[in-house]
C-alpha cells in the first residue's frame, strides 16, 4: 500500500485516467474503511433522531411531549380568559345614601360635595392603593363640546386621589373610537391627568386580554383593555351625560363600553343587552357622573356647542343604575317613563336599583 | 498643504488623530442620521409641538427644483434647498457623504458586510461606465416634472428613505418592541414611533420594503450602488459640484500610483487619476488612506489635467434620456387612471389636498402625511387607486380607519403643499370659512342590500352614532317592523343627507358588515375639484 499523500505529489495531474475511453479508478485512490466506532456512532445518531421524531409526532396525544394532533383541533390557539376583581367597597356606615349629588360652585367643589354625599372619598380609597380612573375619551373633540369627560374634573379627581387619599398610583385609561393618542390630547385629558400626577395608559394591540364575565349574555368572553387593570385595587368611572340615538342616553354604565376591544360595534344589534352586561362586567368602586357639560342632542358625538347645556351638578355613586336613572330624568330632562331599557336589565342582573328615591343625598 | 500648520502645534498627536476629517465626517453622519430618525419619531400626534419635522425633506434641492419646474412656484419652506445647493457650490457633493441619511445607511451596510480584500476593493471602487446612469435618470425625471408629472419621489433618496421608514421600518420596529416581555408598557410607548394606537398597517408596503432591501442589499455587490448608479439627487449635486471651490487634489509629485486611495473611495471618483469632481462624495477616505500624503481637500488647483469637472455623459445619451423623459409624460398620462372621467372611487385624498392634477404636480411620495396620520387611515396608494402616476401617494382607506374631524396634521407636515396647510376652522367650514363650507373628501353611500336594519331588520346604526357632524349626515327613520321571527321591533333605519356629509369615512370604518361595508365613501363629491362634484353648488350653499 503506497502512501496516498506521496502518490498525490507524484501525480499532480488530476484528470481521470482513461482506458478504452472509460474512466478508471486511480491507483492511489483508496476507499477508507469505516471503523466499528464510527459505524455505531452513525447508526446511533440516526436511531436517536428518528426515534425522537417518531415519538413526538406519533406518540398518543396525552403522552408527555407528544405533538400529535389527529383532529387538527389541538393546534387551535387557546386563549385563557381572565376574571376581573370586584372593586366595590362596603358602603361606609357614615354614608346614608348610595348616590351623592354635588350642586353649585366650581367643578372641584361640586366633586367634593358629591363625594361627601356618599361619605367622602377617603372612605373608599386606602393609602397605597393603585387606582384606575376611566374617563370617556371616545372622540377627538374639544371638552366644550361635551362628548368627552371634562379635564378639570379629572385633574381634580386625580389630585384628590394622590394627595388626599395617598394613592400609590393613579392610572387614566380608555380605548377611544378614534386615535387614542389624539383623543387623549385633543380632549385635554392627557395634559390634565399628567398635571395632577396620573399616568395615561393608551391601548395598543397587546393591551387586550380575553375577559370572562359570568352571567353576561353577550360578552361572557370578550376582548378587554386589561393592561391598566394589572394589579389595580380600585376603579372609578368618570362619565359625561350624553344623548344617544340608539339607547337614548350614554351615562355612567355605558361609559364602560370604552374598555371593550375586538369588534365591539356589532353589539349595537342588541344595545340594551350589552350595556346591562357592562354593568356586571365591572364592579367599580365608584361611578362619577359629570353634569357640568350635558350633551342634549346629536349624541354621542355632538360636534356643535349648541348641542351642549351647561349644568351645575356632579354625581358620585355606589349604585350606578340609580345614578343613571336620576341623571336621565334630571340632567337630560327626559321623561322617566322612557327610561332606557338597559337600566331595567341592569337591575335584573343585580347591578343596582332603578328606584333612587330615598337613596340620594344632595349637597348644595 | 503639507508641513506643520498652526493647528498641529496647538494639539497633541492623539487629539489630531481623532480629529481626522473622516472622524468628523462620521460624527456628522451620525448626527444627521439620528436627526432624520428623530424627526420620523417626532412626527406623531402626541409629540409634534411645532418641531420642523419636514426640514430634511425641505432641504432637498431636488424637491425644490422639480416642484418648481412642475408648478412654477416654491412652496413654504422649500427654499431651504438652497442651503444644500450652496454647500455643493462651495464644497462639492459634501451632502452625499456628510448629511444624506440614506447615503449613510448605504455606506454603513456596505462597510459592515464588506468581506473583500483590500486589493479587490480597488476594483470595486473604480469608476464604471454605468455610473452615468443617474444623470440619465435625473434628465428623465426633470423633463417629466417640467411637463407636469412629478415622479422624482420614486428615487429621490430623502423621499425614498422617509417612505421606507414611515411605512416599513417604523411599523416593524413598533411591532417588534411591543413583544418585548417584562418591560413597562409606558416606557415602550416612549420608544415607539406610533404609541397608543392599534398595530398600524400600510397597504402594499411590502413592495416599499422590498425596494429598500434590494437597494440596501446591492451594496454587498457594488458599494454605494444606489448613490453611484441611481440617485437623482446625487446627479443633481454632481452637476452643480463642478463650480465648487474645494475638491480633492492630488499632488502628482508625491503620488506613487499605489492605488491605496481606492480602498475606501465611496463615490468611485478615481482619486488615483484625474479626480471626477462630479462623482466625489467628499468622504475624505482617500486622504486617510494615502501613505504619501499626496491627497488633500483643498481649494481648486489650476492643473486641469488632474481633474474631471463634468459628469461623464455623452451628448447623445443625454439627448436619448431627454426623449425618454418627453415620452414618459404622455405615456403616464395616457395610462388614464387620473382623468376626471376614469378616476378610482377609492382615490380619496386627505383634507387640504389640492385638485388632483395639481396634486400630482406636487406630491413627492415621501409619505410623511402617512406617518403622522393618527388613525392609520392614510395609506400609500397602490396601482389600483392611483395608477403608476399616483403610486405611493397618500389615499384614505376607510376600511382601515377614518379621517378625524379635528385633525389637520397631514396638511401641517406636507413639505410640498400637495396637502395645503389648513386649519381646523377651514377643514370644518367654521369661523371665517363659513361661506366655503367644510372640506369634503367624498360622499357616503348606503348599500341597502347589506345594511342590517334595511336588509335584515336587525338594529344597528353604528354609522349614525359615530357620524361626527352636527346635525348628523346620517339620520334615521324610526320604523316598527315585524322581523323574521315575527316579533315587532322598533328599527332605526339610517339614511344619508348628502349635503351634510363630509366624507370622513367613520361610518364605513365602524360599519359591522366588515368585508364589503354597507356604508362606504367614494371620492365623488370631493370639494377640491369642481370636475368631481356631485351636488349642485346652489343646493349645497342653501343648505349650509
Amino acid at each position: 500500500m503506497t502512501d496516498p499523500k506521496d502518490a498525490r505529489t507524484e501525480d499532480a495531474d488530476e484528470r481521470p485516467l482513461l482506458e478504452n475511453g472509460k474512466p478508471v479508478q486511480r491507483p492511489d485512490y483508496e476507499k477508507g474503511a469505516m471503523g466499528r466506532r464510527s459505524f455505531l456512532g452513525k447508526i446511533g445518531a440516526a436511531t436517536g433522531i428518528l426515534g425522537a421524531a417518531s415519538y413526538i409526532s406519533k406518540a398518543p396525544e396525552d403522552w408527555p411531549l407528544s405533538m400529535r394532533d389527529d383532529s387538527g383541533l389541538r393546534s387551535e390557539p387557546k386563549v385563557t380568559p381572565i376574571r376581573l376583581n370586584d372593586y366595590r367597597i362596603e358602603k361606609s356606615a357614615a354614608a346614608s345614601a348610595d348616590v351623592g349629588i354635588g350642586r353649585g360652585g366650581t367643578p372641584k367643589q361640586m366633586l367634593r360635595k358629591a363625594l361627601d354625599g356618599i361619605g367622602g372619598i377617603e372612605r373608599y380609597i386606602s393609602p397605597g392603593d393603585i387606582v384606575l380612573v376611566k374617563p370617556n375619551v371616545a372622540f377627538d373633540r374639544a371638552p366644550a363640546l361635551g362628548a368627552t369627560s371634562q379635564p378639570e374634573l379629572i385633574e381634580e379627581l386625580v389630585n384628590m386621589l394622590l394627595v388626599d387619599c395617598r394613592a400609590q398610583e393613579v392610572r387614566v385609561a380608555d380605548n377611544p373610537i378614534e386615535s387614542p393618542a389624539d383623543c387623549f390630547m385633543k380632549t385635554g385629558l392627557r395634559a390634565a391627568s399628567e398635571r395632577a400626577g396620573g399616568r395615561v395608559y393608551l391601548p395598543d394591540s397587546n393591551a387586550f386580554k380575553m375577559l370572562n364575565t359570568p352571567g353576561a349574555k353577550l360578552i361572557e368572553e370578550w376582548w378587554f383593555f386589561h393592561r391598566p387593570f394589572t394589579n389595580v385595587d380600585k376603579v372609578i368611572g368618570v362619565a359625561p351625560v350624553k344623548d344617544h340615538n340608539l339607547c337614548y342616553a350614554s351615562m355612567g354604565i355605558k361609559n364602560w363600553y370604552g374598555l371593550l376591544g375586538g369588534r365591539r360595534s356589532q353589539f349595537h344589534q342588541d344595545i340594551h343587552e350589552i350595556v346591562s352586561d357592562l354593568s356586571i362586567m365591572i364592579r367599580p368602586t365608584l361611578t362619577i357622573l359629570d353634569g357640568t357639560k350635558i350633551l342634549m342632542e346629536n349624541g354621542p358625538t355632538g360636534g356643535d356647542p349648541s348641542n351642549v347645556v351647561t349644568g351645575d351638578v356632579v354625581m358620585a355613586a355606589l349604585d350606578a343604575v340609580a345614578q343613571d336613572a336620576w341623571a336621565f330624568e334630571h340632567l337630560l330632562r327626559r321623561d322617566p317613563n322612557d327610561l332606557p331599557e338597559y337600566l331595567h336589565k341592569s337591575e335584573e342582573k343585580g347591578s343596582g336599583r332603578v328606584d333612587y328615591s330615598g337613596r340620594i343625598k344632595e349637597i348644595l | 498643504m503639507s508641513g506643520r500648520t498652526p493647528v498641529d502645534d496647538l494639539l497633541s498627536k492623539p487629539v489630531r488623530k481623532k480629529l481626522r476629517l473622516t472622524n468628523v465626517r462620521i460624527a456628522s453622519q451620525i448626527f444627521f442620521f439620528g436627526a432624520f430618525i428623530l424627526m420620523c419619531w417626532l412626527t406623531w400626534t402626541s409629540r409634534l409641538e411645532g418641531y420642523p419635522v419636514s426640514r430634511i425633506l425641505e432641504m432637498d434641492p431636488l424637491v425644490m427644483i422639480s416642484t418648481m419646474l412642475s408648478t412654477g412656484y416654491v412652496y413654504r419652506y422649500l427654499g431651504w434647498g438652497l442651503l444644500v445647493l450652496g454647500l455643493t457650490l462651495l464644497a462639492g457633493r459634501v451632502f452625499c457623504n456628510w448629511i444624506c441619511p440614506y447615503g449613510t445607511l448605504h455606506q454603513f451596510i456596505g462597510w459592515l458586510f464588506n468581506i473583500h480584500k483590500t486589493k479587490d476593493n480597488f476594483d470595486r471602487n473604480r469608476y464604471l461606465d454605468i455610473y452615468y446612469f443617474k444623470y440619465a435618470l435625473l434628465t428623465v425625471f426633470l423633463i417629466m416634472s417640467a411637463m407636469g408629472a412629478l415622479q422624482i419621489g420614486l428615487l429621490d433618496p430623502i423621499c425614498l428613505m422617509y417612505r421606507s421608514v414611515a411605512t416599513v421600518v417604523a411599523p416593524i420596529f413598533d411591532m417588534t418592541i411591543e413583544q418585548v416581555p417584562g418591560v413597562d408598557p409606558l416606557w415602550i410607548d416612549n420608544l415607539k414611533f406610533a404609541p397608543g394606537v392599534n398595530r398600524r398597517i400600510f397597504v402594499g408596503s411590502f413592495w416599499i420594503g422590498l425596494m429598500l432591501l434590494v437597494l440596501v442589499g446591492a451594496n454587498v455587490y457594488v458599494p454605494r450602488f444606489f448613490c453611484r448608479v441611481l440617485c437623482p439627487l446625487g446627479a443633481l449635486l454632481g452637476v452643480f459640484s463642478r463650480f465648487s471651490l474645494f475638491r480633492i487634489n492630488r499632488d502628482v509629485h508625491k503620488c506613487t500610483d499605489c492605488d491605496l486611495c481606492l480602498t475606501r473611495c465611496e463615490g468611485a471618483a478615481d482619486p488615483q487619476a484625474a479626480v471626477r469632481v462630479s462623482e466625489c462624495f467628499s468622504c475624505m477616505n482617500c486622504i486617510d488612506d494615502c501613505p504619501e500624503d499626496a491627497l488633500s481637500f483643498s481649494m481648486v488647483g489650476l492643473d486641469t489635467k488632474q481633474v474631471k469637472l463634468k459628469p461623464d455623459v455623452s451628448r447623445r445619451r443625454m439627448l436619448f434620456s431627454g426623449i425618454i423623459g418627453a415620452l414618459g409624460y404622455p405615456l403616464i398620462k395616457i395610462h388614464g387612471k387620473n382623468t376626471n372621467e376614469n378616476f378610482s372611487p377609492m382615490l380619496i385624498r386627505p383634507p387640504g389636498s389640492v385638485e388632483e392634477n395639481e396634486f400630482l404636480e406636487k406630491c413627492i411620495k415621501c409619505d410623511q402625511c402617512i406617518n403622522v396620520c393618527p388613525t392609520n387611515v392614510l395609506q400609500p396608494a397602490t396601482w389600483a387607486e392611483g395608477g403608476l402616476e399616483g403610486l405611493w401617494t397618500p389615499v384614505m382607506n376607510f376600511d382601515i380607519s377614518h379621517c378625524q374631524l379635528k385633525c389637520t396634521l397631514c396638511s401641517e407636515v406636507c413639505p410640498t403643499g400637495s396637502i395645503r396647510k389648513i386649519t381646523v376652522e377651514e377643514k370644518l367650514g367654521k369661523g371665517e370659512f363659513v361661506d366655503e363650507g367644510p372640506i369634503v373628501l367624498g360622499t357616503a353611500f348606503f348599500d341597502r342590500g347589506r345594511c342590517l336594519p334595511h336588509a335584515m331588520d336587525i338594529p344597528c346604526v353604528v354609522c349614525e352614532e359615530v357620524c361626527p357632524v352636527s346635525p348628523k349626515a346620517i339620520q334615521t327613520v324610526d320604523e316598527e317592523v315585524k322581523d323574521v321571527f315575527g316579533e315587532i321591533t322598533l328599527l332605526n333605519k339610517p339614511f344619508m343627507v348628502p349635503d351634510l356629509c363630509i366624507g370622513c369615512g367613520i361610518c364605513q370604518a365602524e360599519c359591522p358588515v366588515l368585508d364589503d361595508r354597507a356604508v362606504y365613501v367614494t371620492a365623488v363629491g370631493e370639494s377640491r375639484s369642481s370636475e368631481r362634484s356631485l351636488l349642485l353648488e346652489s343646493r349645497a350653499k342653501s343648505d349650509n
